[in-house]
């Protein structure tokens, strides 16, 4: 079944250029998607579509076969949850549990369960020891994680990550990675995962890239960077290990287009010995 | 720099007082204010004076801090005091000098007038040392529930007042960064005529207003994305409950709040 489905989805901010223009995309229940893209390429624009933060001007949005209206957009929030970029404004409340509890109390659930989903939520996101800390005073990381923990307490099916990393330590970065990997393999939710950090890509299944508002590049995320010269044309820079890569391609060491450092490390020996 | 403000200065240790309902807490400091008023007698204040002294002891709160919230409102207090030494006039005259006259009736009033002042602002600030700024807004809240009758939004003021105290330091943390990021490109904000230091503020003050509108557009979204939908069938995690802690204050206060109202009426020793 499908996740997420864009049907010829265009939007524009009044004037000028649409910021999604006539975009057809999908995901897979139980996928894990990349959204590549440099600035201003329409990247947060799907996922404020996807929860209905924004509407469409024309074209169709599904999620898990229901069209997002006015009408659905309760239900829809709650399959669908996002983590915004600014790990400071996103808390609403002063304490982790609090905050945790933002969501869960706005669906109206009862106390018992409020309190259970807190701890699942911290539990999912290894914050538990956290649950009554006071959220300025945490790591940028712990902050992002935080948020997480305030999505999943409405247990949605959807998890959109807007750039979530982006203003993080690569320490927190690391850890924001795990999470969400973690929360795929056994919660089994979809996660759109928005992100600049090429690297960051290779923890999808799938990686799609856009440039002003469209798709144009869609692949395995390995294949997707094999395609070098063209991911230049879309102002996006290879992850470093790409670039290692190629340059041993351009040396003669017939090192193939891959993304994990170990397996790198092992051609090399290879051809080294 | 600003990072020293502790808002609200909180004092974390678990205690009697701590534990108290916040809703408690706010009617009683809202009763110790008119009863301290209402006193007319330094009976009164001592009854007073010791529920205070009983309260900051349950509360573990150390003396030092309780000073410090004294030492504010020092000078204040001190002014209003020598004012009032020096123009009360009344029968036992001391010393004079012209318009000023010292009299042993200006002496107790302006006593009386500076045991009540620091009377008040210690309990003040006992309530804002042991109570957490959420729980202080959620006592508001449920202190104001009856005014959902006549449609005020109750909820939604408490939750602006949550939301200003949680954005409170981070704001000061972006302040301290643009002020440094002006200073490095040569802003002079700490000297200069008063005209020019307030010039000065303005290249701080408008980042600092476009990124507190950013964040809230930011806050907005997220809080969208999470459901929220206004105080109709929302329920809440944290409820506030009245428990036998709370009953044994109560009385204990009510008692005493009880008795420095009578003593206005039936003065023992009139001032
Ligand atoms: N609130 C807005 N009002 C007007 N135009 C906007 C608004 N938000 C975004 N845009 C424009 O829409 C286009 C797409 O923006 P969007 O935020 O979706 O890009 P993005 O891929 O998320 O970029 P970034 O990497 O900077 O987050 C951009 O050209 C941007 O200038
Ligand atoms: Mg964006």
């Amino acid at each position: 079944m499908k996740a997420i489905e864009f049907r010829d989805v265009t939007f524009s901010y009044g004037e000028g250029a649409p910021a999604v223009n006539h975009l057809n995309f999908s995901a897979e229940e139980g996928e894990f998607v990349a959204v590549l893209g440099h600035n201003g390429s329409g990247k947060s624009t799907l996922a404020r579509l996807a929860d209905g933060l924004l509407t469409a001007d024309g074209g169709e949005i599904r999620v898990f076969g229901n069209p997002v209206s006015e009408k659905t957009l309760s239900d829809i929030r709650k399959d669908v949850g996002i983590v915004f970029q600014n790990p400071d404004s996103q808390a609403v409340a002063s304490l982790v549990e609090d905050d945790v509890a933002f969501g869960a109390e706005n669906i109206g659930l009862p106390r018992e369960e409020i309190g259970r989903r807190i701890g699942f939520a911290l539990r999912a996101v290894g914050m538990e020891p956290y649950r009554t800390a006071t959220i300025s005073r945490l790591s940028g990381g712990q902050k992002q994680r935080v948020a997480i923990a305030g999505v999943l307490a409405l247990k949605p099916r959807i998890m959109i990550l807007d750039e979530s990393t982006s203003m993080l330590d690569p320490r927190g970065r690391r850890e924001i990675a795990e999470v969400v990997k973690r929360l795929h393999r056994e919660e089994k939710i979809t996660v759109l995962f928005i992100t600049h950090f090429m690297e960051e890509a290779l923890l999808a299944d799938r990686a799609v890239v856009m440039n002003r508002g469209e798709i144009v590049m869609e692949g395995a995320p390995a294949e997707i960077f094999g395609r070098h010269e063209e991911l230049l044309t879309y102002n996006l820079a290879l992850p470093r290990i790409g670039v290692i890569c190629k340059r041993l391609r351009e040396g003669g060491i017939a090192a193939a287009d891959t993304l994990g450092i170990e397996e790198l490390a092992k051609e090399i020996a290879e051809c080294v010995s | 720099m600003l990072k020293d403000v502790s808002f609200g200065q909180y004092y974390p240790v678990s205690s009697f007082v701590h534990r108290l309902d916040p809703r408690f807490k706010i009617v009683f400091l809202i009763a110790f204010i008119v009863a301290i008023f209402l006193a007319k007698e330094f009976l009164a204040l001592g009854i007073a004076a010791a529920l205070l002294l009983l309260a900051i002891l349950f509360a573990r709160i150390p003396a030092g801090k309780v000073l410090r919230s004294v030492r504010g409102v020092l000078f204040l207090v001190l002014f209003t005091a020598a004012i009032n030494i020096f123009f009360h006039g009344g029968e036992t005259v001391y010393w004079s000098y012209g318009i000023l006259q010292v009299t042993k009736e200006g002496i107790l009033f302006s006593a009386f007038l500076v045991i009540r002042l620091f009377l008040l602002v210690v309990c003040s600030s006992l309530l804002t040392y042991t109570t957490t700024p959420v729980s202080l807004t959620d006592g508001i809240e449920s202190l104001l529930t009856p005014l959902k009758w006549v449609h005020f939004p109750v909820h939604e003021l408490a939750l602006i007042m949550s939301i200003a105290l949680r954005f409170i330091p981070i704001l000061m943390d972006e302040t301290d960064r643009i002020i440094g990021a002006q200073k490095a490109r040569g802003a002079n904000l700490d000297s200069g005529s008063p005209a020019k230091r307030i010039r000065a503020i303005v290249p701080v003050l408008i980042p600092l207003l476009l990124s507190a509108f950013r964040r809230a557009d930011e806050l907005g979204d997220a809080m969208d994305a999470r459901c929220y939908s206004g105080g109709k069938k929302r329920t809440k995690y944290k409820k506030l409950r009245f428990t036998w802690r709370d009953l044994i204050a109560f009385l204990l206060i009510a008692g005493l709040v009880a008795g420095i109202v009578v003593l206005r009426y039936f003065p023992v020793f009139p001032v």
